[in-house]
């Protein structure tokens, strides 16, 4: 349990905008064990996306990234030769994209498309690669699996694409599985089994996960880790008991006062809102970027908002102490 | 493919909202109306593809087996035959179907030869230009940025150039044949090519599954090949028809000029422009060959037509 899988550490994303860079992804650093499963909680445009793209060496070419330390399995991937990116990428690491409709390509089926990720890393013949994918269809639900191969991703539903996104990304063993958003597409009933199966699963094969979301429901129910990012930076990061137990952030205490309780939340009662907008990450943030949002704020947030403790795991950044 | 007999069944390990997600997605049930029909039966119940492929067809049979079909040399002269009119005449007689031209040659027998000529040469250059125009279009729509702007710069150098006057010129330069007609039509066009695929690629870039083979650790070759290609290859097709029809159209008005094929070769474009001193009264010397050349790129183009109604994203679905 000790090994990291992954260790991110001060990673910064910035994309040249024509009005100048924008600071997508700021100084964040996390590290993810083997087995864990981590989540990036925040809302869209944290720059939640930009960290998955970033480990994965997926970013658009404007997007640059750099970091003082970007290792998987303690090997060095920022300085890696795109040759061995390559190798780890789909091999090692892979990864689940927020869209089942079009993250298959639409000239193969699906069977092709299993085979042919296992055919390129293990170069163990077709007929392992062909039993491999019927094993994992299987495993992630999916009844007649041996048939199913055959098909077309567009003869098949979004919620079963993506659970041969999932299947895919599991064709080689992977030590780390990143999920961006894997159920945003999908209706409501199915993203409940997809979460339920990557759960289960991520247990099963003792894959580390990296669950991008917005959701904390999902949080509460899939991760270990949380890491709460607020515009390009983490803000809390604590185990996922701590944060729901005692949320210190003023922004993750704004975002779990936005989620109805069933039972507890009234008809007709309003919900919990976080006023403002997020600000423009064009050029640098003074201070603590929630300031100009945040009901606790004082002057001397402009200044920056230290890092403080409430226990070994439980970290946040505000000037405040939480009670 | 498909067991279309075979029921939904879940596995036994699987959860019960599993299996009740998987009877209602279009699992491959009995009734048939779920599984669309296939490309090839699309293609029949197409009337324009269906013609088209119908005359195409007809002319490469008749291209391929000319040897076997043809009555006479097409190539044998003789002057005590010369321009006996085809067999619809009150003079004509069935030794010559089409009749003679002004030397005495079998027209029937020149114009099936013709269709060799012309399909030889339409693809050909669409083989040429096809494979310079994709390669240039695939490469600017993947890479996109500067890579881009250069391409952009050789498709647009390439537009401002009148494709016939050049032609015209660089056969006249460099003296004209077969395999010169088929070079010079082969590098100039690939515009439409790589107009096209650059556009289509870069559709076919910005889709998921491209980052998806990325993040699966396929190398840039691969993608562009094995991802893009075949996503794009609806429109390589259609592109393809349309091109080895103008191509044809381009060979018959520079032999017309008598800058494309020498004779005696009977290409469609030189008998039509052979016969032009003898169209007041031997009118059919330039409707046969005329005729044989509307109706191979008529095909060629219903052909075209057709595949992109089939391939089209809303003919699939």
């Amino acid at each position: 349990m000790s090994q990291s899988v992954l260790e991110v550490e001060d990673l910064s994303v910035t994309i040249a905008t024509p009005s100048g860079p924008l600071q997508a992804v700021r100084n964040i650093s996390f590290d993810i064990k083997r087995g864990e499963s981590v989540c990036l909680v925040g809302e869209s445009g944290c720059g939640k996306s930009m960290t998955s793209l970033a480990i994965m060496g997926l970013l658009p070419p404007a997007a640059k990234r750099s970091a003082r330390r970007l290792a998987f399995a303690g090997e060095d991937l920022a300085g890696a030769s795109m040759k061995r990116i390559n190798q780890l990428r789909g091999d090692r690491m892979a990864m689940i994209f927020q869209e089942p409709m079009t993250a298959l390509n639409p000239a193969y089926t699906i069977g092709d498309q299993l085979i042919e990720v296992h055919r390129r890393h293990k170069q163990q013949g077709d007929r392992i690669a062909r039993e491999r994918a019927v094993y994992l269809l299987e495993k992630v639900g999916i009844a007649s699996a041996a048939e199913r191969l055959g098909q077309y991703p567009h003869q098949l539903s979004g919620g079963l694409r993506q659970r041969v996104m999932i299947a895919m990304s599991l064709m080689c063993e992977p030590d780390l599985l990143i999920a961006d958003e894997p159920t945003t597409a999908l209706d409501v009933t199915i993203q409940a089994q997809i979460l339920r199966l990557l759960a289960d699963l991520q247990k099963e094969f003792g894959v580390a996960l990296l669950l991008i979301t917005h959701d904390l429901g999902v949080v509460a129910r899939v991760a270990d880790r949380v890491n709460v990012m607020y515009a390009g930076e983490i803000v809390e990061s604590a185990a996922v008991a701590d944060l729901f137990a005692k949320p210190s952030h003023p922004y993750t205490r704004g975002l779990l006062d936005c989620i109805p309780i069933p039972g507890k939340t009234a008809p007709g009662e309003e919900l919990g809102t976080i006023p403002g907008t997020v600000p423009s990450l064009i050029g640098g943030i003074q201070g603590c970027a929630f300031m100009s949002r945040c009901p606790l704020a004082q002057g001397v947030c402009a200044e920056g908002a230290p890092l403080r403790h409430t226990n070994d795991t439980h970290a946040y950044r505000c000037i405040v102490e939480a009670a | 493919m498909v067991d279309v007999a075979s029921a939904p069944k879940a596995p036994p390990n699987a959860a019960l909202e599993t299996a009740a997600e998987t009877a209602a997605a279009p699992l491959p049930t009995g009734a048939g109306a779920t599984t669309p029909p296939s490309t090839l039966r699309r293609m029949f119940r197409h009337r324009g593809l269906t013609i088209g492929a119908f005359l195409v067809g007809t002319i490469i049979f008749v291209a391929l087996f000319a040897p076997l079909i043809v009555p006479h040399d097409p190539y044998a002269q003789d002057l005590t035959r010369r321009l006996i009119p085809p067999v619809w005449y009150e003079k004509g007689s069935w030794a010559h179907i089409f009749g003679t031209d002004n030397l005495g040659r079998d027209y029937f027998s020149r114009t099936l030869y013709g269709a060799q000529i012309a399909l030889l040469i339409g693809f050909s250059v669409m083989i040429v230009s096809g494979f310079i125009g994709s390669a240039l279009g695939l490469i600017a729509g993947y890479f996109g940025g500067k890579v881009d702007m250069v391409v952009t710069f050789f498709i647009t150098t390439r537009l401002a150039m009148p494709v016939v006057l050049v032609a015209l010129a660089v056969v006249a330069m460099i003296g004209s044949s077969l395999f010169v007609v088929i070079a010079v039509l082969g590098l100039l066009k690939w515009d439409r090519f790589a107009v096209v695929m650059r556009s289509a690629t870069m559709q076919v870039r910005s889709q998921e599954y491209v980052s998806a083979a990325q993040a699966a650790g396929a190398s840039t070759w691969r993608i562009v090949i094995g991802e893009i290609l075949p996503n794009v290859m609806p429109h390589l097709i259609v592109v393809a028809t349309v091109e080895a029809g103008s191509a044809i159209l381009l060979e018959a008005a520079l032999s017309f000029l008598g800058l494309g094929v020498q004779p005696p070769l009977p290409s469609w474009g030189l008998m039509i422009s052979e016969a032009k001193n003898f169209m007041f009264f031997s009118f059919w010397l330039i409707a046969i060959p005329g005729t044989a050349l509307a109706l191979l790129v008529l095909g060629v183009n219903l052909l075209g037509d057709g595949l992109r109604d089939v391939f089209a994203p809303g003919g699939r679905s």
